[in-house]
């Protein structure tokens, strides 16, 4: 029988939020042990548990994966959201690697100087309305299905929709121009995995707050 | 039958280069269209080719591949330098992705601020030599074998020397204790395909110069 993963992170979403998306929406239970301070960090790299020093980490299968893409990769490959044959799994690599880019800016927001944050959230959605969404709206459009690729849930939706409500938390209404994006969002939360994650009590967390951003400059800060 | 790999990307090592490594080392011809001003960019833009309006793009099998690591990892798997299971993909994959962040770091150097490169300078010689070098020194002394992974040439392999390339040109001293990585960047430089890559009149990119840099920031402002 095999062990739960068990994440190794602050408590809150930062790199590990779609981490904790990809194996909700696979249906795999985890556990977590939070960082709380620079001591806890200070024990994980002394006994040579982070490869690269650097959190995130996840014990899974005997292994202590770190790298936020391997670990994606790997939950993806073992629970089939990574396509059916090489071209699918590449487009959702694409898709993946896209939404991550924009995905980026939100999660380095809370850490920029308060004078920018209102600049960059102007840019993220800029970014978002003009070079993402028209992409994913065009291909849901296209071939009509509910999912991006392959006709089956798939890295590429869980990520893309961990990245809509992200920013509809900032910009409510972000989605107006993109029919099938709503459509979309609709549509995969009510996935039951991803439903289930979507109500209160599951392991998401809620958006990076002052005791958030104060706790990660505790613990990293050099 | 399929022609050649079509990379497009302007003429300097960037975010291709490492494209350009994996495609030579797995002993693949590739051409080459150059962008070499903003007209050029927009007409690929125009064309509906660049699926982020960005490149690096890679046209291969019939796709227009674009983002670095979906590009590398089509490469890697279609020519078997991508480990033979799951398990050895999530080594190959955490490897990668630390050679990537180091990698970035260097990539990013030239457009630094002015006043804040001496200290990125300093930054990375300080991650190589205690975060990232002592990592994969680690790694090939854990198994004593001739590659990272899977006692077979991956693309860990292929990337992590082309990264040490490019730290010794920012600072020779900083491999000096390191003997393993030495012998990987010399069993590795020794390939035939390795080999014909790094010989003056391939299609390997030098180090950017302040013209290439200039000519970059007009086409990607």
């Amino acid at each position: 029988m095999e062990a739960r993963p068990k994440l190794h992170y602050p408590n809150g979403r930062g790199r590990m939020e779609s981490v904790r998306w990809a194996l909700a929406a696979a249906g795999v239970e985890f556990d977590e042990e939070f960082l709380e301070t620079r001591e806890q960090l200070h024990k994980l790299q002394k006994g040579k548990h982070l490869l690269f020093q650097q959190v995130p980490m996840v014990e899974i299968d005997g292994m202590k994966l770190v790298q936020t893409r391997s670990i994606l990769h790997y939950i993806a490959e073992k629970y089939h959201l990574f396509g059916s044959d090489l071209k699918e799994k590449t487009l959702i690599d694409m898709y993946v690697e896209g939404t991550l880019d924009l995905l980026e800016m939100i999660i380095t927001h809370p850490f920029l100087k308060p004078e920018d944050q209102q600049k960059e959230v102007v840019s993220m959605t800029q970014k978002a309305v003009i070079r993402y969404f028209p992409v994913f709206e065009k291909i849901l459009r296209d071939h009509g299905q509910k999912f991006l690729v392959g006709n089956q849930l798939s890295l590429a939706d869980v990520i893309l929709l961990q990245t809509i409500l992200a920013l509809e938390e900032k910009v409510p209404n972000i989605l107006a121009a993109f029919p099938h994006l709503q459509e979309f969002t609709v549509k995969i939360s009510n996935v039951p995995t991803i439903k289930k994650f979507l109500e209160p009590g599951s392991k998401k967390k809620p958006p990076p707050d002052d005791v958030y951003v104060r706790t990660v400059y505790t613990i990293f800060a050099p | 039958m399929a022609g050649k790999p079509m990379l497009h990307y302007f003429n300097g090592r960037g975010r291709m280069e490492s494209t350009r490594w994996l495609l030579a080392a797995a002993g693949v011809e590739f051409e080459e269209k150059l962008i070499e001003s903003p007209e050029d960019l927009k007409k690929l833009v125009n064309e509906g080719s660049l699926m982020f309006q960005q490149v690096p793009m890679v046209e291969i099998d019939g796709m227009k591949l674009v983002q670095t690591r979906a590009i590398l990892n089509y490469i890697a798997t279609k020519y078997n330098l991508y480990g033979k299971d799951i398990k050895e993909r999530a080594l190959i994959d955490m490897y990668v992705e630390g050679v990537a962040d180091l990698g970035e770091m260097i990539l990013l150097l030239p457009v630094a601020p002015p006043g804040e490169k001496d200290a990125k300078l300093a930054l990375i010689k300080e991650k190589t030599t205690n975060r990232y070098f002592p990592a994969f020194e680690k790694v090939l002394k854990s198994h004593g074998q001739d590659y990272l992974v899977g006692n077979k040439l991956s693309r860990a392999d292929i990337h992590l020397v082309e990264l040490i390339y490019y730290v010794e040109e920012l600072d020779p001293s900083l491999i000096a204790n390191f003997p393993l990585l030495k012998a990987l960047k010399a069993r590795v430089s020794s390939l035939p395909t390795v080999k014909k890559f790094l010989q003056p009149g391939s299609q390997r990119k030098p180090p950017l110069d302040q013209k290439t840099l200039e000519q970059g920031r007009k086409i990607f402002k």
